[in-house]
């Protein structure tokens, strides 16, 4: 199992290394400063965290030496434009980190707000917009979701063949790409969006997925969590099939699917739109391990009284599917050694999580 | 010359003591410190040039007009204050 986990939170970056049955915190970097994102690049060692600073913009770190020591390395950034106004994009948030793959040693991808995707194939040295992506008209159409400006959260790399991408974006779709980017397509035949005006239901750009997670063994297994719900896919992000009836509730933002195993995964459950808290207060993890048929509700070593959320990347699986990490927007850290059976709380008093990641 | 003084908060991310540039606006005299400390421009402006959101700029006592060409003139005995705008906490 993976003995070290990295918490991306609000006022820095909080490491933790498992020594014996605890978890024990390495001095947190970049202490009073929001980190949007981390990324433990298991091909190399390498970690990189985002931070998000509030006046002096976005800014991206790198550690060759296990977080010992950072350098500050390029952000992804728009192209300069010729005149710019108000309207000249930025990068707001980097979203999301993902490593390319194992045959692309330091390409990496960045997922931002306000949803340019941006690709660095020198470990982050330099990096550049996705043309292809952000030029493509249905682009206009995409909305906020979470936060004021659609954003790109998710960005899965087929394990078999790197240049099978999916994007997920809140709000704005699925988007596959068959060649490593150069083209995209609009997928997701399925997903549906019950808020939005009748025609515009199954739209399939008007979707606000909230996150993707494919199973690493069998990547054809894509898990989603919806504004609207839970899904499915088993043809690769093609089409999903809706999962419901779950309890104690189907919304959410969190899902991780188990690295090896088709027909497990986990959600993290709450109140939709009108109250941000779990069902009831009651915090739980709800796993399937039967392809999304029926949900067992983990809530042992939760709190009986509780207000905390797991945002899009609060909740992470090692590479056994048996350790687990949680952490919450209430500043609420949990792992488990048994996939969720037992969670046990590692720190209550972190800042606002925005990611949990294993080393 | 005119004098650019930078926010004490700028220093934890990047080093930016004051300076003295010869600049007829403001443009020109921030990319004057940018120039010699390439580092901080990030910091400032965004990529398209334009003074971070939550960046103010002020001559004197005077906030600058041009966010975004950043075109207010400056004249020799001016001071140049780049400090950071309230946002949450």
């Amino acid at each position: 199992m993976s003995d070290i986990l990295h918490v991306a939170t609000r006022k820095g970056l909080v490491s933790f290394k498992r020594a014996g049955n605890e978890w024990r915190a390495n001095a947190p970097a970049f202490i009073g400063q929001p980190v949007s994102a981390v990324l433990a690049d298991a091909r190399d060692g390498t970690l990189y965290a985002a931070l998000r600073l509030g006046h002096f913009g976005v800014k991206l770190h790198r550690s060759d030496d296990a977080g010992a020591s950072w350098s500050e390395i390029a952000a992804p950034a728009f192209p300069t434009v010729e005149t710019p106004d108000d309207n000249a994009p930025a990068v707001d948030m980097i979203w999301t980190l993902v490593a390319g793959g194992a045959d692309e040693p330091g390409v990496l991808w960045a997922g931002t707000t306000p949803g340019g995707l941006f690709k660095s194939s020198d470990c982050g040295a330099t990096w550049s917009l996705n043309d292809s992506l952000w030029n493509l008209p249905e682009r206009k159409d995409w909305a906020g979701g979470g936060y004021d400006l659609p954003g790109i959260h998710s960005v899965l790399v087929d394990p078999r063949d790197a240049k099978s991408l999916t994007v997920g974006v809140s709000t704005g779709g699925v988007w596959p790409s068959a060649d490593g980017g150069g083209s995209w397509r609009l997928t997701g035949t399925g997903l549906r969006a019950e808020y939005m005006p009748p025609d515009l239901v199954f739209d399939l750009k008007m979707q606000d997925v909230h996150r993707l997670s494919a199973c690493a063994a069998a990547p054809d297994i894509v898990w989603c969590q919806h504004h609207n719900g839970m899904f499915r896919s088993i043809d690769g992000g093609e089409t999903y099939s809706e999962i419901t009836g779950v309890k104690p509730s189907v919304f959410g933002f969190a899902v991780a699917a188990h690295p090896s195993d088709p027909n497990t995964a986990w959600f993290v459950p709450a109140i939709k739109d009108e109250l941000r808290i779990p069902v009831d207060a009651e915090l739980v993890v709800t796993q399937t391990s039967d392809g999304g048929k029926t949900f067992a509700s983990q809530s042992d070593g939760l709190p009986a009284v509780s207000y905390d959320l797991v945002y899009r990347h609060g909740l992470a699986v090692d590479r056994t599917g048996s350790r687990l990490a949680m952490g919450s927007t209430t500043g609420n850290l949990w792992t488990s050694d048994d996939s969720g059976r037992r969670w046990t709380q590692i720190h209550g008093h972190l800042p606002p999580i925005a990611e949990v990641a294993f080393g | 010359m005119a004098r650019i003084v930078f926010t004490p908060n700028l220093q934890r991310h990047v080093d930016c003591p004051p300076s003295n540039a010869p600049a007829a606006t403001v443009r020109e005299a921030l990319d004057h410190v940018f120039a010699g400390n390439p580092q901080l421009r990030s910091y400032v402006i965004d990529k398209q040039g334009r003074l971070r959101k939550h960046i103010n700029v002020y001559i004197n006592d005077r906030t600058v007009s041009d966010r975004i060409a950043l075109s207010d003139t400056v004249g020799a005995d001016d001071e140049i204050y780049v400090f950071q705008a309230l946002t949450g906490g």
